[in-house]
């Protein structure tokens, strides 16, 4: 709307502008009347676009190819994204489902516990808000794949591993498990250190979101019959920082992919060179086992065009959810 | 009957006491839930400063212990050694991190400034879409096109370079959309008398927005900072040569394999509390600036 008002604001001033400037194209005035705002955003723009936009449409474009990295890409049509649906074993059975249950119990878990653990930080008397907001944020900036040394000795395998340790001495295992190596309990793992790091800038966004509501809609609230937090809670605070939480909402979907990397680490810091059994395989990994191990680049791409497309939907669903209609 | 209305009167003002202190009970349990909750986020991260000043026969202790019991530097002091042997000192890592961290965070600051000041104050063609496209790239995450990244940077021919980690880093649309939407609430008044004073734009830039954006600038300068310090993708995929790589790296090189060494464990999380310290500090820093810049973070 913004450029066609300006473009006929343009039109009206044309004949004023006489000289050799009106001979060039129309559009190229135009850059040039607007040349401060291009210069800028020229560097961002071509960082931008160099480092984000070219990426993303150069994976689009070799998920159609066949490239090894080293012979000229053969055009593949379709066939990466039908051999990914029909006969990538590995991929249908072990990356789908887990990248599943991994990216339901951390993104929207780990962003209804932001949210829940922001509100009830907001609860509480200003003073001490800080020292909480604090503690419940330190583990996002320390990060769960930073910090694998810590999980490492936490969840050693041996009776010295201090988990086992504690649970040995109260009596709740009989024997030490093999937390980092059995299949059945190394994603209940990656889960549980995710969502430890997940309280990051979405929850930020969300208590920074808390305070900015003002006391007297919550008095309205309670004198039009709203009884308790709950209540209040639907009817009052989510409408009022919908846009907060639609920031965390994205973020929470990002923040999800990158912490998917931590099962590869924990597996090569145990020495394993996959998840067990691949019971920890995310579709971020398969990516990385072909594009660096396999050197099949055409294929990866592929795959990443999937992950980029379940990403997007994620963020339009939570768009969906909280977007606002228009200006408010 | 004025004794039965002042039992009555009793009753009602223990009634009223009663309602008055039930928010005090929700306060009182959510305060001892978050406590709680609170110490149990905080364990790994005690625990991690313990382990780095455990001496070595502590490490090894049977039943194990999670404080240190007589702290030394000796993990510290091994992990500044250890690399000293390899061709490439532990300095020459710490430095390459602190160079190329603190080269992304200005640059990361600056131009982000810059875009968001032109998407907030300025109308000129093609500023939606370009703004929209940036939006639209907050819902992806770079980690997921590294293959791309990776053959881009080779024809770049930054390959090898300290470019290699500071550039990727700089284009931060988190970093745009945060400041435009702080740069948002500068009433366009202050700008436009500026412009009848006769400032010309850079000026108009760096004289008003940018002070009056200070929160802003700090909360974008701790999200560069924290994206940049403590990453691996570039010293992995983009640099080949030892002595370009950063710290992050060469700590992940210390905890592969971890498992079998209790020795490098020790070295390990003195080398993870290295980096993760500079975090911690910088966020104490700037609390209150970080928090009111996000209050505007609401995407509409």
């Amino acid at each position: 709307m913004v450029s066609m008002i300006l473009k006929t604001a343009e039109d009206l001033q044309q004949p004023k502008t006489a000289g050799p400037l009106s001979r060039k194209p129309k559009w190229v005035s135009s850059l040039w009347k607007h040349r401060a705002s291009y210069l800028f955003i020229a560097p961002f723009m071509i960082s931008f676009i160099i480092f984000i936009v070219v990426p993303v449409l150069a994976a689009v474009i070799l998920s159609f190819f066949s490239f090894d990295a080293v012979s000229r890409p053969r055009f593949n049509g379709w066939n990466n994204f039908l051999a990914i649906l029909s006969q990538d074993r590995i991929f249908l059975q072990n990356a789908i489902p887990n990248t599943f249950k991994f990216a339901i119990i951390v993104g929207p878990g780990g962003y209804a516990l932001s949210f829940f653990l922001a509100w009830l930080i907001h609860q509480l008397p200003k003073k001490i808000r800080d020292y909480f907001t604090l503690a419940i944020y330190a583990p996002s900036l320390a990060g769960g794949v930073a910090m694998v040394v810590v999980w490492v000795v936490l969840f050693s395998g041996d009776s010295v591993g201090y988990l086992n340790n504690l649970l040995l001495s109260f009596g709740i295992i009989d024997t030490p498990q093999l937390w980092l190596k059995d299949p059945r309990l190394f994603m209940n793992i990656m889960i549980v250190i995710s969502l430890w790091s997940s309280m990051g800038v979405g929850f930020l966004a969300m208590l920074a979101g808390l305070q900015t509501i003002n006391e007297e809609m919550l008095e309205a609230g309670s004198i039009d019959g709203i009884s308790n937090r709950l209540q209040e809670i639907i009817y009052i605070i989510i409408p009022a920082i919908k846009p907060q939480m639609l920031f965390g909402a994205i973020m929470a979907v990002v923040g999800t992919l990158k912490a998917g990397m931590i099962g590869s680490i924990l597996a090569q810091s145990t020495g394993q060179k996959i998840t067990p059994q691949y019971s920890g395989h995310l579709i971020i990994n398969h990516i990385d086992d072909f594009a660096f191990i396999r050197y099949e680049i055409g294929y990866a791409a592929a795959l990443s065009v999937i992950l980029l497309a379940i990403m997007y939907g994620a963020s339009r669903f939570s768009i969906q959810l909280f977007g606002t209609k228009g200006d408010e | 009957m004025s004794a039965d209305l002042a039992k009555k009167n009793r009753f009602a003002r223990f009634v009223k006491r009663l309602k008055r202190s039930k928010p005090d009970y929700f306060l009182i349990s959510a305060f001892i839930g978050l406590t709680l909750l609170a110490v149990f986020m905080l364990l790994p991260l005690v625990f991690i400063v313990n382990h780095a000043f455990k001496p070595i026969n502590e490490l090894f202790m049977y039943p194990p212990r999670f404080l240190a019991e007589h702290p030394t530097l000796f993990n510290f002091r091994q992990l500044f050694l250890n690399a000293q042997k390899m061709s490439i000192p532990f300095s020459r890592y710490f430095f390459n991190s602190v160079f190329t961290t603190g080269v992304t965070v200005a640059a990361a600051v600056l131009i982000s400034a810059m875009a968001a000041y032109a998407f907030s104050k300025h109308k000129f063609p093609g500023s939606s879409v370009f703004f929209g496209l940036i939006i639209i790239s907050l819902m992806f995450a770079p980690e997921a096109v590294v293959i791309p990244r990776f053959i881009l940077i080779s024809e770049l021919g930054i390959m090898n370079t300290y470019f290699s980690h500071i550039w990727p880093l700089v284009a931060m649309p988190v970093g745009v959309f945060l400041m435009r939407q702080f740069i948002d609430q500068i009433p366009n008044a202050l700008i436009e008398a500026a412009k009848i004073d006769g400032a010309k734009e850079w000026k108009i830039f760096y004289r008003i927005v940018l002070p009056v954006c200070m929160p802003a600038v700090a909360t974008v300068a701790i999200l560069a900072f924290q994206m940049s310090w403590s990453q691996t993708e570039t010293s992995n995929y983009y640099v080949q040569v030892e002595s370009l790589k950063t710290l992050p790296y060469y700590v992940a090189t210390l905890t592969g394999g971890l498992a079998n060494g209790v020795v490098g464990q020790g070295i390990a999380a003195a080398a993870s509390l290295m980096i993760f310290l500079p975090n911690l500090i910088i966020f104490l820093l700037f609390q209150r600036q970080v928090l009111m810049t996000m209050a505007h973070s609401g995407i509409k």
